[in-house]
């Protein structure tokens, strides 16, 4: 009987015959923190008498979330991030280069890995064909110390693409409405595998932001296989040798599978405060919005920008609107900046922050005051989540994000082009 | 045997509920950040609640981040367990790697304020105020372990690796 994705990577992770269902102990190749879930990590780390990280791994500190520093405590929780790393022999990631999912999936992550991080984004690598998970403190901190974790191996539900993306429709319309169809829980402990023909017509920065946004579906992994984009996403990177082709066996067993003509999707939105509360954004039109911000893991990267630029050249952002704009990574800022989307957003009236996860988490650069609304090209819109309780916040593509910052109120893109 | 007062909740509360992300620089400070716990579901439950306690939910408890932090305030605030229709997979593993019990079953017929009392050993909770019975679905045998030695380090502590 064949194999899933899921099955497939975790059967060689854990030198077993690993089948949905299984609980398996598997070999981790890669763990990561971050500077808000990092510290509490490492103190579980000393905790567990462990020293430094098993030597079997790679084992990565990110700077990212409050980056620079927005308040002393967080200064001090990076400085005690930095001294273990230099103490454990483990890689630093310094604040400025960009959000952690980014750079794993430019420089880290490849095909097959298994890969945990202290954040629930780290799903975002199996649009390079890792199985990735994110994981709480204890776990990672355990992972970091042993080299491996357990796993129940996950059912796996197919996602079956076809077709081409309509102008203006993008990678984050396909998630938030597949997200609208599970629920916010509809893939709980499940794996989300796509295929299909569609594929074809999604390069690796769109299979990374959809398999990011698994997590909002309530699953364990988001995984995709590893193709000929895959190998020249790598190569472009200057990792042409991390490349493997995978696949799932044609006579994988799914608990479902799910068809979605990428031709019938048009653009949506995620209203408050749920990320399954998904409406076509023409419908909300006439939706004030005081703050865009086109950033994050999920779309803060170069073809995101360009986007933006794209519709914004030449145009002013709405008076009473502020357009924030952080690219992922500082490798990301460069690319903008030599193509020339940074002048031209900056020129339409953006706000550049600097790489990392910005006003994401309702921390700093952007936080909402009461009654304000934020269309935003990030995954989360929970109440609370980019600062009031009392805020909101909308979720939807650069595109989107852009014709937003545009009119002043909540647009669908194809009315501005 | 656990007894206690329910405090009650509804579907997708998330870690951002439970203590926003807006509260990440008091992350090292667990007392100061406690006080926050549940902040944006109930701002009135860390005045409330008490050693013992109860949080009973609908659906999904715990979407979102990965912040082990969430179920720790909640421990810290006192409650003895979560009860919840169904778990975020990523905070369900926490709350049990902290020995922090969380329970799948039917919430519906369980009202704010009821008396419950949890008998681990016959997997049965009595609602007292209302004198229904009900049953918790069961969780792997790992985790059982885990939850049993009162979380994840005390395990390690006590096997020194992993074992299924
Ligand atoms: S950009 Fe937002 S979602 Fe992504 S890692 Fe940062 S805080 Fe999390």
């Amino acid at each position: 009987m064949g194999k899933t994705l899921a099955e497939k990577i975790l059967s060689v992770k854990s030198n077993t015959d690993a089948r949905s269902g299984d609980i398996v102990i598997a070999q981790v190749d890669l763990v990561f923190l971050q500077d808000t879930t990092g510290p509490l990590t490492v103190r579980q780390f000393q905790a567990a008498g462990f020293k430094k990280p098993a030597a079997s791994l790679k084992a990565v500190l990110f700077f990212d979330h409050a980056a620079p520093s927005p308040a002393r405590e967080m200064a001090d929780d990076h400085a005690f991030l930095r001294q273990f790393a230099a103490e454990s022999g483990s890689q630093a990631v310094a604040v400025g280069e960009g959000v952690c999912h980014q750079i794993v999936a430019e420089s880290l992550a490849r095909p097959g890995d298994l890969v945990i991080g202290a954040d629930s984004h780290t799903v975002m690598a199996g649009g390079l064909g890792a199985f990735a998970c994110g994981m709480g403190s204890t776990d990672v901190a355990v992972a970091l110390g042993l080299g491996k974790t357990w796993l129940r191996v996950p059912e796996s539900v197919r996602i079956k693409l076809s077709g081409r993306f309509p102008a203006q429709v993008y990678a984050k319309d396909l998630i938030l409405h597949l997200i609208g169809h599970l629920g916010a829980d509809g893939a709980t402990y499940k794996s989300l595998e796509f295929g299909g023909d569609g594929l074809a017509d999604m390069a690796i920065p769109e299979r990374l932001t959809v398999a990011n946004m698994a997590i909002e579906a309530g699953a364990k992994a988001g995984l995709f296989p590893s193709d000929g984009a895959t190998a020249d996403y790598l190569a472009a990177n200057g990792r042409a040798d991390d490349y493997q082709p995978l696949a799932p066996d044609a006579d994988a067993t799914y608990e479902r599978t799910i068809p979605v003509g990428l031709g019938q999707l048009e653009p949506v939105v995620a209203r408050p405060h749920t990320v399954d509360n998904i409406v076509p954004a023409r419908e909300l039109k006439g939706m004030k919005i005081q703050q865009v911000f086109i950033g994050t893991c999920t779309n803060g990267r170069l073809e995101d920008i360009a986007i933006a630029a794209g519709i914004l050249k030449g145009k002013r952002v709405n008076h009473g609107t502020r357009l924030l704009v952080a690219p992922a990574s500082r490798g990301i800022l460069l690319s903008a900046l030599r193509a020339g989307h940074i002048q031209t957003l900056v020129e339409a009236g953006a706000i550049l922050l600097p790489p990392g996860c910005g006003p994401c988490l309702g921390l700093h650069q952007g936080v909402l005051g009461a009654g304000e609304s934020c269309l935003s090209t990030a995954n989360r819109n929970f109440k609370g989540r980019m600062g009031h309780p009392d805020a909101f916040v909308y979720l939807g593509s650069p595109a989107t994000a852009a014709a937003t910052a545009l009119t002043g109120e909540i647009t669908d893109p194809r009315e501005v082009i | 045997m656990l007894r206690g007062k329910v405090f009650k909740f509804g579907d997708n509360i998330s870690t951002d509920h439970i203590i926003p992300g807006r509260y990440a620089h008091l992350r090292s400070n667990l007392p100061e950040l406690a006080k926050h716990v549940m902040e944006d579901a109930d701002p009135t439950f860390a005045g409330r609640v008490r050693q013992g306690d109860f949080i009973v939910a609908g659906n999904n408890f715990g979407l979102g981040s990965s912040r082990e932090h969430a179920p720790l305030v909640i421990k810290m605030a006192g409650v003895s367990a979560i009860l919840a229709k169904s778990a975020a997979r990523i905070f369900f593993r926490n709350a049990i790697n902290l020995g922090l019990p969380i329970l799948v079953c039917d919430t519906d017929k369980i009202s704010d304020g009821d008396e419950l009392e949890i008998d681990f050993q016959a997997g049965a909770i009595r609602d007292v105020t209302n004198g229904r019975m009900l049953t918790f679905g069961r969780i792997p045998e790992i985790m059982l372990r885990i939850l049993d030695e009162g979380g994840l380090l005390p395990y390690l502590k006590k096997y020194g690796d992993l074992s299924l």
